[in-house]
């Protein structure tokens, strides 16, 4: 599996999740916002967390129209994987790769703290080592994760499986509790919660190891 | 020639902030706040000819999020 990992000014999460790739398995890549392409053979590009372009305008607004988001909604649209973690699900939702979008959590704290998350379904690439139904203890720091759509919009989520993962106690607002959801295709996936962060013990825990593994485990084979 | 974008969230989206400004408001004395809706405004500053269809087409596509959010332009 071979992972490219976007850096934008304000990133903060890319090398985390550039080390949770390789611990998994992946060759990764590192892709800079002004790069127009993205790397020969591809199979993933990972968006992570930060604060892009100091979070101007709308979080992700800015990211979202750089010369390589063209490339990775290109991807996405030859059937690409593309995972959102954070500010990157905020990105996914800004280019329009997902439904909705993500307002300031209604406490308005920022917050940062582990939480439960609920895995709401194992039928994709990013959850099949998991079981459905699990909770798992993954961390959370944004200011803007409560996630908004139409009713019409989570109705279809809720209807296709393509809720991911929701809070097991709603902690910024989020609609019907959801943490992360997938694309029609189920090949793309933003999240708010930090896997990259609880992949290793050193982070205190490794709940989040079971998303890298069961995207190496489906892409070694693909 | 100048224009000016009012973009402001949505009736029916959640405005935490505007709700934290009211309860401030109430907090200082000032009865009778229903309600706060907090938006922002972009000033452009553009080349004559810019029509106000081009103003819409950079609304639509970075200055508002559709999604959650309503604009209006005011050219001049």
């Amino acid at each position: 599996m071979h992972a490219a990992v976007v850096v934008f000014p304000g990133s903060n999460c890319d090398r985390d999740l550039a080390v949770a790739f390789k611990a998994a398995g992946a060759k990764v890549s590192m892709v800079w916002h002004k790069d127009s392409e993205l790397p020969q053979g591809v199979d993933i590009v990972g968006i992570p967390g930060g604060f892009s372009y100091g979070d101007y305008l709308r979080c992700g607004a800015i990211a979202a129209k750089s010369p390589v988001c063209r490339s990775v909604a290109a991807h996405a649209e030859r059937g690409g994987y593309v995972l959102g973690i954070c500010n990157g699900f905020q990105v996914l939702t800004e280019t329009g790769l997902l439904p909705g979008a993500l307002l300031r959590n209604a406490g308005l704290k920022y917050i940062c703290k582990t939480i439960g998350l609920k895995v709401e379904t194992t039928a994709s690439d990013y959850t099949s080592d998991y079981t459905a139904g699990q909770i798992i203890d993954i961390p959370i720091a944004h200011h803007d994760g409560n996630y908004f759509a139409d009713a019409e919009t989570i109705a279809r989520l809720r209807g296709e499986d393509r809720v991911a993962f929701s809070y097991a106690e709603n902690p910024n607002g989020a609609q019907d509790d959801i943490a992360g959801i997938l694309s029609e295709n189920r090949r793309v996936l933003g999240m708010m919660p930090h896997p990259e962060r609880a992949a290793d013990p050193v982070h205190g825990g490794i709940d989040g190891l079971a998303l890298f593994r069961s995207l190496t485990g489906a892409l070694a084979t693909a | 020639m100048k224009a000016r974008v009012h973009v402001m969230l949505k009736n029916g989206v959640l405005d935490p902030q505007g709700e934290a400004v009211r309860h401030a408001l109430g907090a200082l004395g000032f009865d009778g706040v229903n309600g706060v809706r907090q938006g922002k405004v972009i000033e452009l500053d553009l080349a004559e000819g810019t029509t106000e269809a081009d103003v819409t087409a950079m609304c639509e596509k970075l200055l508002a999020n559709t999604v959650i959010e309503s604009y209006s332009v005011e050219l001049g």
